[in-house]
């Protein structure tokens, strides 16, 4: 479904990613962990295809990424949904216009999306805040939106740069609740986190896969995960 | 609230009234920019309507100066007094035995008196004066031979002298026809100003909407989606704009001098007939200036979008 074949990356001269390698199966969950600047937010960028690798290729949804036309990425993104740590949004849109983007974009009709919409406003906790817009909200309110905007298209991947970094503890754990439940549906999830108290605590649910990346490259988790 | 606020505000509520409420909510409203599409497309679709009537006026100088005239020429006869009449029979006699020559008259005093008068003015004496005679000669559609014309009156009539108006005509006809020239080319410069004026317009607010592109591709928007909010939203602008500016130039043609009027410029700037619709397509054809110009400058700006 996804693969990274021995991909490198390198940005202003400098080697960031050397001969990395990543197979997700569908239904599968992975973790990508790290310590910060050692490129975890690059490797969702290139399975996003926001990034090309310098060598290898990537392939999603067994196609190449570097043999798309700029339309197949579009089409291709509409199957992924994508958390970026910085979370950005159009901020003249209300929350809940903001997370129904991709059906819009995709020229879906909305109307028919109320009850999945509310649902899902009611699992992120934004109820109370669906008609604001995303200047006003708190960091991590703009993480649960931006949670609540990639499962919206109901997507066969997600990729999650941090979703949990700016929220408390219980939201941490209802925002993976929702993630392993989609997991459970068979949509695979790639979840960038240093938070080692989630990551056991999906352990604890479901089977999962650690990679930790160290000297430019993924490794499996250590025994402690 | 002031009176460019509350413009901006109509000028911003404009495109909703026809757009897709859906991929219209994806730009922001964008008020001066706006205001500028609207009012640069009205400048010009104005300009553009002054510029046609002037055309269409140059040309029709041109076609009449060219047409009227060509038909006709004058015999003007210079002779002692005692030899006017006999010159004027002979000059009679070689036009009814000329071939193409399908009228000739004599003009009579009064009618030489009239074109006398603003010059001599009213009381002319005209009987005590040396004033040659002169022979109107209205041509058949093929006209004469001016030159062999000439040579049979020298033989026949000594003083009589043929002005077939090509000695003056022609330049007037080619400084009309230069005019007319000239309005066609400052149109084509009006229409390149708009479309330059729509893509400077469209690249500022591209480009004060980048977050907007980068949110939508990143969701997945195609191109030709993200595009298209931004082409319609101008190209409806541009043709509301124009729509105003391109009424109001019509109003005022309609309303300048007639051709009988004394104050008329030549022979009154304005439409005539069918030229009415031409005005018309004004407005079309900058929407597709402006549709053509905002696709330009909003794929450019896509392409440099991951």
């Amino acid at each position: 479904m996804l693969e990274l074949d021995n991909i490198s990356y390198s940005y202003g001269g400098e080697d960031i990613l050397t001969d990395v390698n990543l197979t997700m199966a569908p239904g599968s969950f992975h973790f990508l962990t790290g310590p910060s600047g050692t490129g975890k937010s690059t490797i969702l960028k290139l399975c996003y295809q926001e990034l090309m690798p310098d060598r290898g290729a990537v392939r999603v949804f067994d196609q190449d990424v570097k043999t798309l036309t700029r339309d197949e990425i579009a089409l291709s993104r509409r199957r992924i949904g994508v958390v970026h740590q910085d979370c950005q949004f159009l901020d003249h849109l209300s929350v809940e216009e903001n997370i129904l983007l991709p059906l819009v974009v995709a020229r879906r009709d909305v109307s028919d999306q109320q009850e999945n919409l509310n649902e899902l406003l009611a699992w992120v906790g934004l109820e109370k805040v669906r008609r604001a817009k995303p200047p006003s909200l708190s960091g991590g309110e703009r993480q649960r939106m931006a949670v609540a905007r990639a499962v919206i298209m109901d997507p066969d991947i997600i990729l999650a740069d941090e979703p949990t970094g700016n929220v408390d503890w219980d939201m941490s754990v209802r925002l993976l609740t929702l993630l392993i439940e989609l997991n459970k549906m068979g949509k695979s999830v790639l979840l960038a986190t240093h938070d080692l108290n989630l990551i056991r605590t999906a352990k604890s649910n479901i089977p999962v896969r650690v990679l930790r990346i160290a000297n430019k490259n993924l490794q499996s988790g250590g025994a402690d995960l | 609230m002031n009176a460019l606020a509350r413009l901006q505000e109509v000028v911003g509520k404009l495109p909703a009234m026809s757009e897709p409420p859906q991929s219209d909510r994806l730009v922001p409203p964008t008020g001066f920019t706006a205001l500028l599409t609207t009012f640069t497309a009205g400048a010009m679709a104005f300009l553009a309507v002054f510029t046609l009537a002037l055309s269409l006026a140059t040309g029709r100088v041109a076609d009449r100066w060219a047409n009227e005239l060509s038909q006709s020429s004058t015999i003007r006869i210079s002779a002692p007094a005692e030899e006017m009449e006999a010159q004027t029979s002979a000059v009679l006699q070689v036009l009814e035995t000329t071939s193409g020559v399908a009228f000739a008259r004599v003009l009579g005093n009064e009618e030489q008196r009239v074109l006398l008068e603003p010059w001599f003015g009213a009381d002319l004496p005209l009987d005590d004066l040396p004033i040659p005679r002169l022979i109107e000669v209205i041509e058949e559609e093929d006209g004469y031979d001016p030159e062999g014309l000439r040579l049979r009156l020298s033989a026949e009539a000594p003083g009589a002298f043929l002005d077939d108006h090509t000695r003056w005509r022609r330049p007037l006809v080619s400084a009309a026809n230069s005019l007319r020239m000239l309005g066609w080319t400052a149109l084509v410069l009006i229409g390149l100003s708009m479309a330059a004026m729509v893509t400077l317009a469209a690249r500022a607010a591209l480009a004060a909407n980048a977050q907007v592109i980068r949110v939508t591709r990143l969701v997945g928007a195609r191109d030709t989606y993200i595009a298209s909010a931004f082409v319609r939203r101008f190209t409806l602008r541009a043709f509301y704009g124009s729509l105003l500016g391109a009424a109001l130039a019509m109003i005022i043609v309609a309303f300048l001098p007639e051709p009988s009027d004394r104050d008329a410029f030549l022979t009154g700037i304005g439409f005539r007939g069918w030229s009415w619709i031409l005005p018309l397509l004004i407005p079309p054809f900058c929407a597709i200036v402006a549709f053509l110009a905002t696709r330009r400058a909003a794929f450019r700006t896509l392409n440099e979008v991951t």
